[in-house]
Formats: structure tokens, C-alpha cells, sequence
């Protein structure tokens, strides 16, 4: 991350001098800090919002019991969870709440999922397998049905705007198939 | 489709009231506990900020700069050879990058190709399964304080461009 933020940032400077551009450069470092507090905003209610509703589930033991029965699908990528660990269904809720468009409930569930997941790290501040398989997962964009996409598609006129789903799907397993297996290749090697 | 359409809409609701109904069951007194669990979201939100304001004032100038058109040039000699569409490399860019700004690239796209057009096609594919990757980085990461993120980065990167290949290569064998 640091190599890609130093990146972005130097390029951006040298093409705003190139560009005759500073003016638009500073204008907009300011709209991003705007729009980081504007997402924060949002983002502050709905995790809060998860967050509290997880805690009863964690008090209740309702956590548990999700686990348990969620565990055979889970534990097959996620082998080092141990059995009952409330990441089980963090987890699980988080490719739910992504599966069917939730976007509002998945991340502040991812965000659970990687506290419980930072529960099991011995070295708090490097990534663990367990950590990346997650967000390796949640970056391949695992959705049913792109509703946004398709309700564009209709608003503009499209004679068969679901025509997208099929494709879609199929694009999106492909990707993630690629992107764990890469994963998973990558942990092998440095290993 | 409206079965689908009618499950998401039902699953938050359900949800939330199985999880107070289990907990009133279990005796937990949960109005307290959500206070307690809504508590914790604060200090999280709090704690990813500061990785959110990094890579907004990083997309954000890069789009200003014109570093943004700039790569897009760079790669527009390589889409005409393939005989795709050079629309579809906004969309490539940007989804990585920005949610909103993806989102109004691709309404623009609709708009200007018409909704049944390859172009089209291929942005709404691209759209629906990329995901903005950035954001999803800065907020998993931030919220556990993560400073090593070993191959992480890279495998995302890739994976990208890899999906962006696969969504087109799919389009172009599908219509």
C-alpha cells in the first residue's frame, strides 16, 4: 500500500505541473478529505447499527449455534478457524449479506469478520492467510444479481436488462476461482 | 428474478428480529447489549478514517491531474488492435478505484452507447463483478490496524486486471 499511495500521489503532483493543473490538484486533495468524512459519516451509522446487532447475537450464544451450522461450508477454505470461532459466522454473514446486494450489512460484517479474524493472529500487525483468503473473497465482488447495474440498464431503455445477470455470474466465479487460487499458489511459494 | 428481489428484501428484517427474539429467549437484555455493540462500531469507524482520507486525496488527484486521461491514452492503442471498446477501459480504471465515480462512468456509458449496445454489455458485466477493491483494502485493513499485508496488495491487483479480461473475453463470446 505504501508503494502504491506514494505512487498515485507523485504521479498525480507530476501531471498537475505538466497539465498546468495545481489549481484542480489542491481543490481536489480537499474534495477527497471531504468525501473520506462524508463515507465515514455513513459508514459510523451502519457499523455501529451491525455491530449492535451482532452483540446481542454474541451474548444470546445465537453465534454459536450459527457457527456450528455454518462450519462445513466455511471450514473447507478457511482451515485454520478453529471449531466454534465466532469468525465462522462473521464470515458466513458477510458472503450472505454480499450474495444478495446487502452492501449496507456486508461491510460492517467484514469489518466483524477481520476483528475475529485478528482474534486468531499471533503478529497483530501482518495479515494472515485466513485474513487475505477474506478480502480476496469480498474483492471479487460475490453478487447474485447486480440490481444497480440492471436498474440502470431498464431506466435507459434496455430491451432485456436481466440479460446481464448470466454473464455476470459467470465472470464473477471466474475471478474469484483465479483470485483465491492465486492466492493459495502464493502461499505455497512463500511459504 | 422477483423471488430473488423479494428475499433480499426480506432477509434484513428477518434477520434482525430472530436475532432480539433469540436474545429476549436467552434472557440477554438487549437494548443494552446493542448500545454496548453500537459503542464498539465508533471506535472502529474512528480507527479506519484516517486510511479512507489516504486513499481518497490519492484517487481523487490522480482523476484531477489528468493522470487519470493519461493512462487511458496509454492504453488506447491496445483496445482498438483487440477491437474493444476504449469506453470499457474508464470503466476498468476507475472500478478499482471509486465506487461513485464507476457508477456515474457507467450510467454515462448507457446514456451515450444506448443500453443494448456491446459497450454496454460489457461496462454492466465489468461492474457487477469487480469490486472496488481500494475501498475494500482501506477499511478491512484499517480496522484491525494490518501495516503488513504481505502478497495481499498484488494478488488484488491482479485479480483485477484478470476479471476485467475474463468479463470482456465473456461479453464477446455471449453476444
Amino acid at each position: 500500500m505504501n508503494t502504491i499511495w506514494f505512487f498515485l500521489i507523485t504521479v498525480s503532483v507530476i501531471f498537475s505541473v505538466i497539465n498546468g493543473k495545481l489549481d484542480e490538484f489542491t481543490k481536489s486533495i480537499f474534495d477527497g478529505a471531504k468525501s473520506a468524512v462524508e463515507v465515514s459519516l455513513f459508514l459510523l451509522g451502519i457499523v455501529a447499527l451491525w455491530l449492535g446487532i451482532t452483540k446481542i447475537i454474541e451474548d444470546s450464544g445465537l453465534i454459536h449455534r450459527l457457527s456450528s451450522l455454518f462450519r462445513p461450508f466455511i471450514s473447507r477454505l478457511f482451515k485454520n478457524i478453529p471449531k466454534d470461532h465466532p469468525a465462522v459466522t462473521s464470515i458466513t454473514l458477510n458472503f450472505l449479506a454480499n450474495l444478495f446486494g446487502l452492501g449496507n450489512a456486508a461491510t460492517p460484517l467484514g469489518i466483524k469478520a477481520m476483528q475475529d479474524l485478528q482474534s486468531l493472529n499471533k503478529d497483530t500487525e501482518t495479515a494472515t492467510h485466513e485474513m487475505m483468503l477474506f478480502i480476496v473473497i469480498n474483492t471479487a465482488s460475490i453478487q447474485l444479481i447486480p440490481f444497480t447495474v440492471i436498474g440502470i440498464l431498464a431506466e435507459f431503455g434496455s430491451k432485456n436488462p436481466s440479460g446481464v445477470v448470466l454473464p455476470t455470474i459467470l465472470a464473477t466465479i471466474l475471478s474469484a476461482v483465479f483470485a483465491v487460487g492465486t492466492l493459495f499458489t502464493c502461499r505455497k511459494i512463500f511459504k | 428474478m422477483s423471488t430473488v428481489n423479494l428475499i433480499s428484501q426480506l432477509i434484513i428484517p428477518v434477520f434482525i428480529l430472530f436475532a432480539v427474539a433469540y436474545g429476549v429467549a436467552k434472557k440477554v437484555r438487549v437494548y443494552d447489549c446493542f448500545v454496548a455493540g453500537a459503542k464498539d462500531g465508533v471506535t472502529v469507524v474512528l480507527k479506519i478514517f484516517p486510511y479512507l482520507l489516504a486513499i481518497f486525496i490519492a484517487v481523487k488527484s490522480f482523476q484531477a491531474s489528468g493522470a487519470f486521461d493519461f493512462t487511458k491514452e496509454l492504453f488506447r492503442g491496445l483496445f482498438t488492435v483487440l477491437n474493444i471498446p476504449i469506453e470499457v477501459l474508464s470503466i476498468a480504471i476507475i472500478k478499482p478505484l471509486s465506487g461513485s465515480a464507476s457508477l456515474g462512468v457507467f450510467t454515462n456509458i448507457v446514456k451515450t452507447t444506448g443500453p443494448d449496445s456491446l459497450t454496454s454489455m460489457i461496462s454492466a458485466v465489468i461492474m457487477g463483478s469487480a469490486e472496488t477493491t481500494f475501498y475494500v483494502l482501506a477499511v478491512y485493513l484499517g480496522a484491525v490496524g494490518i501495516k503488513n499485508t504481505r502478497y495481499l496488495v498484488s494478488i488484488c491487483l491482479i485479480s483485477d486486471v484478470v476479471g476485467i479480461i475474463i468479463a470482456i473475453g465473456i461479453v464477446k463470446f455471449f453476444f
